[in-house]
């Protein structure tokens, strides 16, 4: 590790950079038209990038993850639960990190004001979720799986289920906004958000693993996803070396 | 074999269910000395306001200090560092915080006081990074490494202007003047 006091000049480490990101403009989306920056200069990764917020126990309360039990009745729909590990790009663990979570309820409503989708809301589902990963990175929602939508993007746009996730991760250039999906969705082929993700290998890690084991008998069907996020630099130089 | 990292996607124009925080806005209070309001407005490449997007800011302390374990300095501030604020129909947008102090920079260069800015709204499908640098620490900004690396007119679309109660600005997605963003 680096031995420098402030004032000195620090060279650090920084992250990989990220393989399987989409493109900031595609002709799909059409949002990205006047949304997309055109130009990026090059960031090297300082102490700004490489160090980021740590948020503790005080930001989540015990009830954050299961979005089934916020309000005073249950909501409708089909209860699921979500759960996975946050890892970085060597496969380590990342504890104690917050992960956010956002969705439409089962008949695809937001509730948002919006959304003026003609499906009913649900009084009963708020569809925020917060938790905090455990010593092993581990997280774990209840919720209700959400629905498809219909969007303007393009004639008989369909948005297919997701979750959105947000997760800060140990440096602010490792925060991670995402979407999770669902196994064999027939809406994939037809998503410009989706398919903005052009690899097939990184298109697939957003869609999570329905999962026998974790399922609760006579209770609720479970989906696992994996969350990993950039890993240090060395990384990238083995691979230099390799070349 | 490293793992393939999860790719990024929009937050969509329904961030705020999942992304709003009440004290997101504030980095510090009120009774903290040399807390000012830093904001302005992000704007679309059709001149348009970004009603629908969030900002979030990271930063050192007043002594360019990091609350992060990450910093291989050590830990000696509690100092939140970071805020959070949703854009409004006007695209407006402000953080309540402090100036921060300069944060050593690569090959034994001091970075002038700076805030990391990203934005994630509708339209983007992965986060945009930018920085903020203050117009009134002319001489820090001159030897700042990153800035050194912007031709001229780059340069000028990341400096916060003075203004009352604190600085003003705006963040241009697009166009001419359009302010500069990073690979990251």
């Amino acid at each position: 590790m680096t031995d420098t006091t402030a004032g000195d000049g620090l060279d650090l480490p920084g992250y990989v950079r990220k393989v399987g990101d989409p493109a900031l403009a595609t002709a799909e989306y059409g949002s990205t038209t006047y949304r997309a920056p055109s130009r990026l200069e090059i960031l090297p990764h300082t102490l700004t990038e490489v160090t980021g917020p740590a948020f503790g126990e005080d930001r989540v309360t015990l009830g954050d993850a299961d979005l089934t039990r916020q309000r005073t009745g249950e909501p409708l729909g089909e209860r699921i639960i979500v759960h996975g590990r946050v890892l970085d790009g060597d496969g380590r663990p990342v504890p104690d990190t917050l992960v956010e979570v956002w969705q439409a309820n089962a008949a695809g409503r937001y509730m948002h004001d919006g959304d003026r989708h003609d499906a009913p809301l649900d009084p009963n589902f708020s569809g925020a979720g917060r938790a905090l990963t455990g010593a092993d990175g581990s997280y774990r929602f209840t919720t209700i799986k959400p629905g498809a939508y219909p969007w303007r993007n393009h004639p008989n746009a369909w948005r297919p289920a997701h979750i959105h996730f947000s997760v800060f991760g140990r440096a602010f250039v490792q925060r991670l906004i995402t979407q999770m999906y669902f196994p064999g969705d027939p809406l994939f082929g037809q998503d410009p958000i989706f398919n903005s993700v052009r690899d097939e290998r990184a298109r697939l890690a957003m869609v999570s693993a329905f999962d026998l084991d974790e399922t609760v008998a006579e209770w609720a069907l479970a989906y696992r996803f994996d969350i990993v996020l950039r890993g240090r630099d060395a990384v990238m130089f083995e691979e230099e070396d390799e070349q | 074999m490293s793992r393939q990292v999860t790719p990024s996607q929009t937050a969509g124009p329904f961030l705020h269910i999942g992304m709003l925080w009440p004290d997101g806005p504030t980095v510090v209070t009120d009774t903290e000395p040399g807390a000012f309001w830093i904001g302005g407005r992000v704007i679309d490449g059709a001149g348009d306001p970004v009603a629908d997007g969030l900002i979030e800011t990271w930063q050192a302390d007043a002594q360019g200090r990091f609350a992060s374990a990450e910093d291989p300095r050590g830990t000696t501030t509690d100092f939140r560092g970071w805020g959070r604020c949703e854009t409004d129909a006007q695209g407006g947008w402000r953080i309540r915080t402090v100036k921060p102090g300069p944060v050593p920079g690569p090959g034994g260069t001091v970075q002038a006081p700076h805030i990391d800015v990203t934005i994630h709204a509708r339209g983007l499908l992965r986060q945009v990074l930018t920085r903020i640098y203050f117009a009134d620490e002319a001489e820090a900004n001159a030897a700042d490494p990153v800035l050194a690396a912007l031709p001229d007119a780059a340069r000028r679309t990341l400096l916060a202007q003075p203004a009352e109660g604190g600085y003003h600005h705006d963040v241009l997605l697009q166009g001419d003047d359009a302010t500069v963003f990073f690979d990251h």
